[in-house]
């Protein structure tokens, strides 16, 4: 058995970083990904925070890397069995690989924000979410977004940190990227006032904080400590909010132009599948179970199966390419005996 | 407003409602509000439908206002609950219909609790029994009798005499619906269409050739909120809902109200007449305010029953102008002739809102 192929299951960040690094050790990585292009959810993203790098401009460094790596598109992993040694793994395709190891990096999907009925995601004109509006940034194509908004509101935090909605994990990335959408928004258009509702504002990483204060003062977009409780849409088709700012102690009803819902971060739907077929673990959160969440985050708890980027949890950008390496590393050890 | 996003949402929020065999459980408030309502309720079911639907002498209120009021401990309401479904028993059914949203909520509420505590369940059991010897089987469906009319609304359809139409323009009368807080903002799956963009009054609306208005306070209380008003103090904030819910709806000029529940018929056409004795100012075209119905009132109506023996003549807020658009036939001088012709007395006019 050739045991220098190895599976990669997403061609997302995380798989395409655990590739090239994997292909520079001198393995054969092979990335099956379900979707027609690399890259993954930041493939469709405009701008990264907090240095706003183009998103297209690292998936094509990124890519730029794959040079004499197998990608395999619009193709998804029919079966996965444990040999005496690696893996028989059988593709949509009908491509039969003989695996050294295994590496799951299928990520994330987003929230469906529709199933917050209060905040009528698919049901008023003009409400929609982050992926949406980077999808705009990128392309200028939604006929929801208004012409010249004068009101736009962001909601944090719909769909994570919500037992109701039966996420309780808190997205990590969401208050960020709501900035960051604030930013650019107030940046296309300067007349407008921009609103963001939020639970906590979660700003942990390195200049993020510099980020939200550069929100506030040099861009004026104004911050509410309030979960809005329902939106509805008057005869002009504007959107209306309702909240509580828990900091001034009032009730606020905004008229808003644009409202942009920050969807969460689940686990893939297929992940928990795929690890049923290598027998590993899913975590309560519905993401996979590493062998633990601080000394071996990349390690399953079965030998030979590994993990990198958001299928164990939401992720930023650059943790997902710090563990795409780490689990290229953990794979090498694991091969050639110093795991 | 995406049409389609809503029509999504209602089929995740449908029941399947049993057709016949139904136990009904009146209001204890309706029959002084709206008169007439529980009567035509039976008999659309009962006589033009061909529906089984039983009442018993014997059953009382639920004691969901006096729990809801903080009167009375859930204890005791649950006791109350456990001796309706005992009668239920004692008749031979087994589906429940309701016709007030606060008995709906009530009865859901404690099935719930059950089944979440059963040990209170249990003692619900010796509660009932040590009082009145009765023993109670829990009800296999609970409805509420708007559920009943929604599954019926093709039905009534077809019978229609009047539509809800404009008969002389032919335009779709727009038509507010307002739910109750007890039908589905408590248990959403219990209620068809959900919880924020409810169904069963739309539903009604749109196969009697009516347009449902969404408007942004469509979702608010309707001022009753039963300590804003039983609180005789706290009287002026019930009237700012109202008030608020109708500055709301106004720009869309709505042609009727149709509600679920029996307190927000109430408030919404008694308080008209309040708010424009405060402000001046009236909400209908004319001097006149909107009507407000049941949805048993405008069952009636699109049936084509007498207005008048359907009590709309108890409303504050005069029907008239709705009758007129919708092509109603009725003898503006029996308004107030009662039973037998009694002639029950005209009540005196408010200095603002006009009525006929």
């Amino acid at each position: 058995m050739d045991s220098r192929i190895i599976l990669i299951i997403g061609g997302g960040v995380a798989g395409m970083e655990a590739a090239r690094q994997l292909f520079l050790l001198g393995y054969q990585p092979v990335i099956v990904e379900k979707s027609d292009h690399l890259g993954g959810h930041v493939a469709g993203w405009h701008k990264l925070f907090p240095d706003m790098m183009s998103a297209s401009s690292l998936i094509e460094t990124m890519a730029g890397g794959l040079d004499g790596v197998t990608v395999y598109l619009k193709t998804t992993v029919a079966t996965m069995n444990r040999l005496t040694s690696g893996f028989s793994v059988v593709l949509s395709n009908g491509t039969t690989l003989l695996c050294g190891a295994i590496l799951m990096a299928s990520g994330f999907r987003l929230f469906d924000a529709s199933r917050k009925e209060e905040y009528g995601y698919g049901v008023y004109d003009h409400v929609i979410t982050n992926s949406d509006l980077e999808h705009w940034f990128n392309t200028g194509e939604d006929d929801r977004i208004p012409e010249n908004p004068s009101h736009i509101a962001f909601v944090h935090c719909v769909g994570s940190r919500d037992l109701k909605a039966g996420n309780p994990q808190c997205s990590k990335v969401c208050c960020m990227t709501a900035i960051k959408q604030a930013i650019e928004m107030k940046e296309k258009f300067p007349g407008s006032e921009v609103w963001c509702f939020y639970m906590d504002l979660r700003l942990f990483g390195k200049k993020y904080e510099d980020f939200y204060i550069n929100a506030q003062r040099d861009h004026g977009v104004h911050f509410v400590r309030g979960r809005v409780s329902e939106v509805s849409e008057d005869i002009d088709g504007k959107v209306i909010l309702k909240a509580e700012d828990t900091l001034a102690g009032h009730q606020v009803k905004l008229k808003a132009d644009l409202l942009v819902l920050m969807a969460g971060m689940l686990c893939n739907e297929e992940t928990p599948v795929l690890a049923s077929m290598v027998r590993a673990d899913v975590d309560s959160d519905g993401f996979m179970r590493s062998r633990d969440n601080i000394y071996r985050i990349n390690e399953s708890s079965r030998p030979g199966v590994f993990f990198a980027g958001a299928c164990t949890g939401t992720k930023t950008v650059p943790e997902t390419v710090a563990e795409a390496r780490a689990a290229a590393l953990d794979i090498h050890n694991y091969l050639v005996g110093n795991g | 407003m995406i049409y389609q996003g809503k029509q999504k949402i209602w089929s995740e929020y449908q029941k399947e409602i049993p057709a016949d065999g139904w136990f009904y459980v009146r209001s204890c408030i309706r029959q002084s509000f709206f008169p007439a309502s529980e009567k035509y309720f039976l008999a659309v079911c009962r006589d033009l439908l061909g529906k089984d639907i039983y009442e018993s002498e014997h059953h009382t209120t639920c004691g969901g206002i006096a729990y809801h009021c903080d009167t009375i401990p859930q204890e005791t309401a649950m006791t109350i609950v456990a001796r309706q479904f005992a009668l239920m028993k004692e008749a031979g059914y087994k589906n429940l219909v309701t016709s007030c949203i606060t008995s709906f909520g009530n009865y859901t509420e404690i099935l719930e609790t059950w089944r979440e505590f059963p040990e209170l369940e249990a003692r619900i059991r010796e509660n009932l029994w040590k009082a009145t010897r009765r023993e109670f089987d829990k009800p296999e469906y609970v409805a509420h009798a708007s559920d009943l009319v929604y599954k019926f609304r093709g039905e009534i359809a077809e019978k229609a005499v009047n539509r809800l139409v404009d008969v002389e323009t032919g335009r779709p009368l727009r038509i507010v619906e307002h739910i109750g807080c007890h039908y589905s903002k408590m248990f959403p799956h219990k209620g068809i269409g959900g919880a924020e963009y409810p169904y069963v009054l739309s539903g009604m609306v749109e196969s009697w050739g009516g347009e449902v208005i969404d408007y942004p306070e469509r979702r608010h209380c309707c001022g009753f909120g039963f300590r804003q008003y039983l609180v005789k103090a706290n009287r002026g904030y019930s009237v700012s809902n109202t008030h608020k819910k109708f500055e709301s709806m106004e720009p869309y000029h709505p042609d009727a109200i149709i509600t679920n529940c029996p307190g927000c018929p109430y408030f919404l056409d008694r308080w008209q007449y309040v708010i424009s004795e405060q402000t001046g100012k009236t909400y209908g075209s004319g001097g006149y305010g909107i009507p407000v119905l049941t949805y048993e009132e405008l069952a009636g109506l699109v049936l084509g029953y007498d207005p008048w023996d359907l009590g709309l003549q108890m409303h504050q807020v005069a029907v008239e102008p709705l009758l007129d658009k919708m092509g109603v036939k009725y003898d503006p001088d029996a308004k107030y002739l009662g039973l037998n012709k009694k002639d029950i007395l005209k009540p005196g006019l408010p200095s603002v809102l006009k009525c006929c």
